[in-house]
């Protein structure tokens, strides 16, 4: 290890990136953290999609024709995880990575190295998950939310590994949100106070808290199963005391605070977008502060509206009813301040700005079915069905991975100095659009019909919804591929963008040229 | 909100952009080897299998994990000393290490809550008692206490003959740890008024403390497997039991390490009156494990 | 063009399915009271979605369609009031206040477990459920295992699937109409969940913990439903079928149900040959343990053993009637003790001994399944 000490800030035209692959190893700069997050998260997304597109597959007509009930389970629970852990959330990280330091006028992320560690961990713990598929007795084959005892005495061996890859992609997690809690509350630029920072930075802020309260509470929830499995301990067994409902408990205390910590961001991304191509200023900025804040406190008391079937008793029942119905209001309250950005403004309709508002129209649908879900004695005939599959992909796709493609798209000329192609992004955005809805919508009939989730196989009258429903996911799929040639072809081949290329966007970002220098703001800028 | 990207302010100090750095990258090939040989062993274990490498695996992992370790803090210390942080800077590690605890308290609050839900719920339950008290019909005479000496299945769990008792050992250890919070706290004030000398006793008599702390820990356990029946494989009781106070322990073990490391340091002549992180962070962790065992003693020993 | 054709094969897809179609598109409003209540909830809350909707979004392209700049549009500058943000989160807060107290008495009702007449105890394997009809005063108790009856081959697309396919069971549980039936659910390994829509209940079946359920059917029939918690390879293979029938009539069938039980337990202290054992070995291995071990014995590789040439086959009997009595502890492998008859037991034990190319020769009987239990 040498000793020289580098600072970059006396001299960083000296500094440009390295070449070759070490750049990318061994890098401290939060614009390559933030590529390499990006490309990390689609890489995965590809893998988590194809993994959907085999689930697809199986189920475009009743009778087994692809794969056998083992593997089917091992598809549903891989596509889950890699998903949620390799697409959503890396890409949340790598927009973090590359937005807040410039959006809040800071040199860099506070701690560049940490930064690295980070995302390095990722690519390790995700081989050693995916390697799980090839190891004896098959990979995790029990859910995303492996419920115990499936996921314990009845697992199999590989589920060693998936509980340490758990493990460590948490410390990445956490080691992430750190730094960006670090970054925010410590490194802005001199004037820019709390209530000016732009809602992105706002809604990560409050993403990085929730990631720092529960992700290691999922790592303590794994680490008993661990224990349970390897060791004897009677956590999650009746008949020592325990009990497999405890897992529960625990896992969703994690767990539904982590799929807000899927939509927080998209919020703050679409936040950003609205605004810009409505040519207005975002309405009711401080409410819509509250209102995340409000949001992730509520957060931690909904988590049993997940357990409604599992036998909780009537208070219990009623108080998480009640509680996750009330976050039907703040969550309101963002969406009538988006629509009243638009109302009035002075709208075009570019790619971001269609991504964005499909967003807020099918996030709005897919809250809809998840209010209709808090309702307790109701859920008792939605739980476990494919309407719950239904509501948690409208939220998920066309919410958390749509708002991921907009701000792709809104920031791409930042990133790399070029503009994507115009045309080629609204076809995307409308097959995109037409794929998702064909693919997701039916599961709500399915669902209420009776169609059970994580099934490969499903009686004669689901036939003809499931048809659809795939036939859409194949549209869907084909579809990100054109996404992954825009993409590309626009950093190889896109015509040169200037520093600000859309006229309504604010904030510091576009104040520095585009493609944005290695290192931006070495020295603050001065926030009026 | 306006703004330009103003180039003329040369007021404020600069903050230390490392360069790049091989360390990120091998840390986190150690912690991969670490995590993917210790999952190798357990399996092993489990399935029974013999003579196989996996441990090799792990001690690689370990090994590249503490050389990185070591050249890491080693590399920010001689970053100090060079004077390259600005006091922004280290104000991030300051946040950096506060979060870091909090997230560790998250941690422990998944176990406690684990003995919450399991004394106050499932255990009433299984026993005949309260909303679900139907259960039991599943194990006839079974009656809940606590602490569990009987499990629903004696069969598969066997339980344990006694446990140990708050007032013995375990206060004995909660004076210890109280007062090498204070000797730390000493230590502190000695390093801040510049008493060298005095840094070094008290912080040596705090990573004392720590090590005998550790050692009755042990004998506690050994009580415990030894004369006790109480086991990890004795039922809820024993679970709960193990895992708090062994993650506690494991948390004293490496607080130990870390203000050894700094007592090292000091000897070393390292830390100034007013700049001494390494030392403070040091000392957090230390206070929070402290504050972990009173909850211990309290939730787990006591009540 | 490659997208016209998508288009084209999409539509002709549609309309071809269109022709055959089964388009249910709605929860049922089933058959209790209770279900009759979680619809009404259903309706109620989807109607105050679809209304919230239809006015948010009504706004939202109100304003895309006569606010962009291609029409000229100027933007104004408002951005603030404190009186709307008041007014839409009082809104929706009393609306929601609204649906809560409906739902909260619905809920209430569903936990009065108050006053049965009948219990049923409904316990989950992997993969079939055992039902069990608690009554003290019973001479023998009828306890009955209720499996899926479609046949591999349609699974398997060899054979045309009939109108219940996976939706049918060997045997039906029968419930009384009119009598409130209470429910005691658990499990037997892993987490299962007894739904039948039609009733509105869905209860998780849990190893080591007990769940209560009820209802009241108002309408005699047959109502499928299914497992609904992840429970396993076969999770999509283990359906629910309520038979409701008249209290007279079901009285009538648990009284005989009650005669074949008594009948089955005579069975284990009578003679059997070789060939009897093995021909009702074959029965009971294909709708107990075939789903692991796979019908031809083989297992599946590094999750179930193959007991086609296996060494605890072959073995001792003693060694081979203590897995299955007993169960192999932390593994997938239950204690059939006292899920099986001695008889067959027995007769499992019998088969497994002797078939896929096994030949120990030997036979073991229900007195010595009686013996095994006995000397423990
Ligand atoms: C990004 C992820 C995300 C988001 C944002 C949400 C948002 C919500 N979810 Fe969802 N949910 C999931 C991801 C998400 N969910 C996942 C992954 C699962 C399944 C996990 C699994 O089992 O695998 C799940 C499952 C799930 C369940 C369990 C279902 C079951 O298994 O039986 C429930 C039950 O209450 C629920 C409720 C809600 C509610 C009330 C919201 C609310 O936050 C929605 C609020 C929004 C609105 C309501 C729309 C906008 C509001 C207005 C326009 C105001 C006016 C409206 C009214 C007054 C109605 N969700
Ligand atoms: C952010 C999270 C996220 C995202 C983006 C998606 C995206 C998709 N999901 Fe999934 N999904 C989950 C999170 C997510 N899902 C979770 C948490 C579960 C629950 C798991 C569980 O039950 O444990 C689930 C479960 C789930 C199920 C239920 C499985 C079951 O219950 O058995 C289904 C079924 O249709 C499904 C489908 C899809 C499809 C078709 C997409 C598509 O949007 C994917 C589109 C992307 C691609 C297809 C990749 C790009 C294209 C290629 C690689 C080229 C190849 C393309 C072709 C051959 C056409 N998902
Ligand atoms: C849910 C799955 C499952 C079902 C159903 C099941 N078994 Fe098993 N069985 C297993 C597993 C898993 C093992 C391996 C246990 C181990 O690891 O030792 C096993 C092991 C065995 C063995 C020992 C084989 C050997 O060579 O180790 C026998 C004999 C056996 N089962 C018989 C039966 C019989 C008889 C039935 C039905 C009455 C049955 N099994 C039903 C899962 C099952
Ligand atoms: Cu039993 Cu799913
Ligand atoms: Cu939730």
């Amino acid at each position: 290890m040498t000793t020289a000490t580098h600072d970059h800030d006396h001299d960083h035209e000296h500094h440009g990136p390295a070449k070759g692959l070490t750049r990318w190893l061994y890098t401290t700069n939060h614009k390559d953290i933030g590529t390499m997050y990006l490309w990390f998260s689609f890489a995965m997304f590809l893998l988590g999609g194809t993994f959907a597109m085999v689930i697809r597959a199986e189920l475009f007509q009743p009778g087994l024709q692809l794969v056998q009930p083992e593997f089917f389970n091992q598809m549903t629970t891989m596509h889950g995880l890699i998903m949620v852990f390799g697409a959503v959330m890396p890409a949340f990280v790598g927009l973090a990575n590359w937005m807040i330091p410039m959006m809040v006028g800071a040199p860099d992320m506070a701690l560049p190295r940490m930064n690295n560690l980070s995302f390095w961990i990722l690519p390790f713990a995700f081989a050693m998950l995916t390697s799980t598929l090839f190891m004896e007795g098959g990979g995790p084959n029990f859910g995303w939310t492996f419920y115990a005892p499936l996921s314990t005495t009845y697992a199999p061996p590989s589920v060693t590994f998936f509980i340490f890859a758990v493990h460590i992609m948490g410390a990445s997690s956490i080691m992430g949100a750190i730094n960006i809690v670090a970054t925010i509350l410590n490194m802005r630029a001199p004037g820019m106070t709390l209530m000016k920072m732009p809602l992105f930075v706002w809604t990560w802020l409050i993403t990085a808290y929730l990631l720092i309260a529960v992700m290691p509470v999922l790592a303590g929830v794994v680490t008993m199963m661990l224990m349970d499995i390897h060791f004897g301990t009677a956590f999650f067994n009746a008949a020592g005391g325990g009990s497999p409902v405890l897992f529960q408990h625990i896992f969703w205390f994690f767990g539904h605070p982590e799929v807000y910590i899927m939509i927080l961001p998209a919020f703050g991304i679409v936040s950003a977008i609205i605004p810009a191509f409505a040519r207005k200023r975002l309405f009711g900025y401080s409410s819509m502060v509250y209102a995340t804040a409000s949001i992730a406190f509520l957060s931690f008391i909904v988590w049993a509206h997940h357990m409604f079937t599992v036998g909780i008793p009537f208070l219990g029942e009623a108080f998480f009813m009640w509680a996750t119905m009330l976050i039907a209001v703040p969550t309101g309250v963002k969406v009538f301040n988006w629509v009243t950005t638009m109302f009035r403004g002075s709208m075009t309709f570019e790619t971001p700005m269609l991504f964005a508002i499909c967003f807020v129209v099918l996030f709005t649908i897919g809250g809809f079915s998840g209010l209709m879900l808090a309702v307790a004695p109701a859920d008792f005939q939605y739980h476990d069905t494919y309407f719950v599959v239904a509501h948690f992909h409208y939220v998920l796709v066309p919410g958390a991975v749509f708002s991921i493609m907009a701000g792709v798209y809104y920031w791409l000329p930042k990133w790399s100095g070029k503009m994507y192609n115009e045309t080629l992004g609204k076809v995307h955005f409308w097959l995109s659009f037409i794929g998702v809805n064909v693919l997701f919508f039916p599961q709500h009939f399915l669902g209420l019909a009776g169609m059970p989730r994580r099934i490969p196989d499903y009686a004669l009258q689901f036939a003809d919804f499931n048809m659809v429903s795939s036939i859409g996911g194949f549209l869907f799929g084909a579809s990100q591929l054109l996404f992954l040639y825009i993409v590309v072809h626009t950093i190889v081949a896109g015509k040169p963008a200037p520093a600000k290329p859309w006229e309504g966007a604010e904030g510091l970002e576009w104040t520095v040229d585009s493609p944005a220098p290695y290192h931006t703001f070495s020295t603050p800028p001065k926030i009026d | 909100m306006s703004s330009n990207a103003a180039t003329s302010s040369t007021t404020h100090e600069h903050y230390y952009v490392p360069a790049q750095s091989r360390l990120p990258v091998w840390m986190a090939f150690g912690m991969f080897l670490t995590v993917f040989g210790a999952g190798k062993m357990m399996n092993d274990m489990s399935s029974g299998a013999e003579s196989s490498s996996s441990h090799w695996w792990f001690f690689a992992g370990a090994l590249v994990f503490a050389v990185v370790m070591y050249n890491w803090f080693s590399k920010v210390i001689r970053e100090n000393h060079a004077g390259l942080n600005s006091a922004q800077l280290k104000k991030s590690y300051v946040w950096g290490m506060g979060w870091f605890i909090f997230s560790e308290v998250m941690f422990f609050a998944a176990f406690f809550g684990a003995l919450f839900y399991v004394r106050n719920f499932v255990g009433p339950w299984l026993g005949g008692e309260g909303d679900k008290g139907v259960t039991n019909y599943l194990y006839p005479g079974f009656e809940f206490s606590w602490p569990m000496l009987s499990n629903p299945d004696n069969g598969l769990f066997q339980a344990p003959e006694a446990v140990i008792h708050a007032f013995g050992l375990p206060l004995i250890n909660t004076i210890i740890l109280i007062a090498s919070s204070i000797t730390l706290t000493v230590a502190h004030h000695a390093l801040r008024a510049g008493h060298r000398k005095q840094l070094n006793i008290w912080l040596g008599i705090t990573v004392a403390l720590g090590i005998i702390f550790l050692f009755f820990q042990a004998e506690e356990y050994i009580e415990a497997y030894q004369h006790l029946g109480l086991t990890l494989e004795s039922g809820i009781y024993g679970s709960t039991f193990f895992m708090l106070t062994g993650f506690h322990g494991a948390h004293v073990t490496i607080g130990t390490f870390m203000l050894a490391v700094q007592l090292v340091r000091s000897i070393r002549g390292h830390f100034k009156a007013e700049d001494h992180f390494g030392f403070e962070a040091s000392a957090w962790y230390w206070h929070f494990v402290d504050v972990v065992w009173l909850c211990l003693f309290v939730l787990v020993y006591w009540i | 063009m490659k997208l016209q054709r998508v288009f084209i094969a999409l539509t002709a897809l549609l309309i071809s399915s269109v022709a055959r179609a089964d388009w249910t598109l709605n929860m049922p409003r089933g058959v209790t009271d209770i279900s009759q209540e979680v619809y009404g909830l259903h309706m109620l809350t989807l109607w105050v979605c679809v209304v919230i909707g239809v006015l948010v979004f009504g706004v939202m392209f109100y304003s895309m369609f006569k606010h962009r700049k291609s029409k000229g549009a100027v933007s104004s500058n408002f951005h603030e009031s404190t009186k709307v943000e008041l007014a839409w989160t009082l809104i929706p807060a009393a609306v929601i206040f609204a649906i809560g107290v409906k739902a909260t008495y619905t809920l209430a009702d569903m936990y009065n477990f108050e006053d049965s007449e009948v219990t049923l105890e409904v316990v989950g394997y992997q993969w079939r459920w055992r039902y069990r009809y608690i009554d003290e005063n019973a001479e023998q108790e009828v306890s009955f295992f209720s499996s899926m009856s479609t046949p591999r081959d349609e699974i398997n697309n060899r054979l045309e699937k009939n109108e219940n396919y996976l939706l049918e069971v060997d045997e039906p549980v029968v419930l009384p109409t009119g009598t409130k039936v209470r429910f005691l659910l658990s499990s037997a390994d892993v987490i299962h969940s007894w739904w039948v829509p039609a009733l509105a209940v869905k209860k998780d079946a849990i190893p080591g913990i007990v769940n209560e359920a009820w209802t009241i059917i108002n309408e005699e029939g047959t109502y499928r439903g299914q497992c609904t918690e992840l429970c396993g390879k076969d999770h999509g293979f283990m359906p629910v079928v309520v038979e409701a029938v008249s209290p007279e009539e079901f009285e009538q069938w648990l009284a005989d149900k009650e005669q074949e039980a008594i009948a089955l337990a005579e069975l284990n202290d009578r003679e059997w040959t070789f060939d009897e054992l093995m021909e009702r070995g074959e029965e009971v291995y294909s709708s107990a343990c075939a789903s692991c071990h796979q019908p031809n014995g083989a297992g599946v590789p590094g999750a179930f053993p193959a007991l086609a040439n296996s060494p605890i086959a072959l073995g001792p009997a003693e060694g081979h009637l203590d897995v299955v009595v007993n169960g192999v502890r932390g593994t997938a492998m239950a204690a059939y003790g006292n899920q099986l008859s001695d008889a067959d037991m027995a007769a499992v034990i019998t088969y497994e001994r002797n078939a896929w190319g096994n030949d120990v020769g030997d036979m073991v009987t229900p007195v010595d399944v009686y013996n095994f239990k006995a000397g423990e």
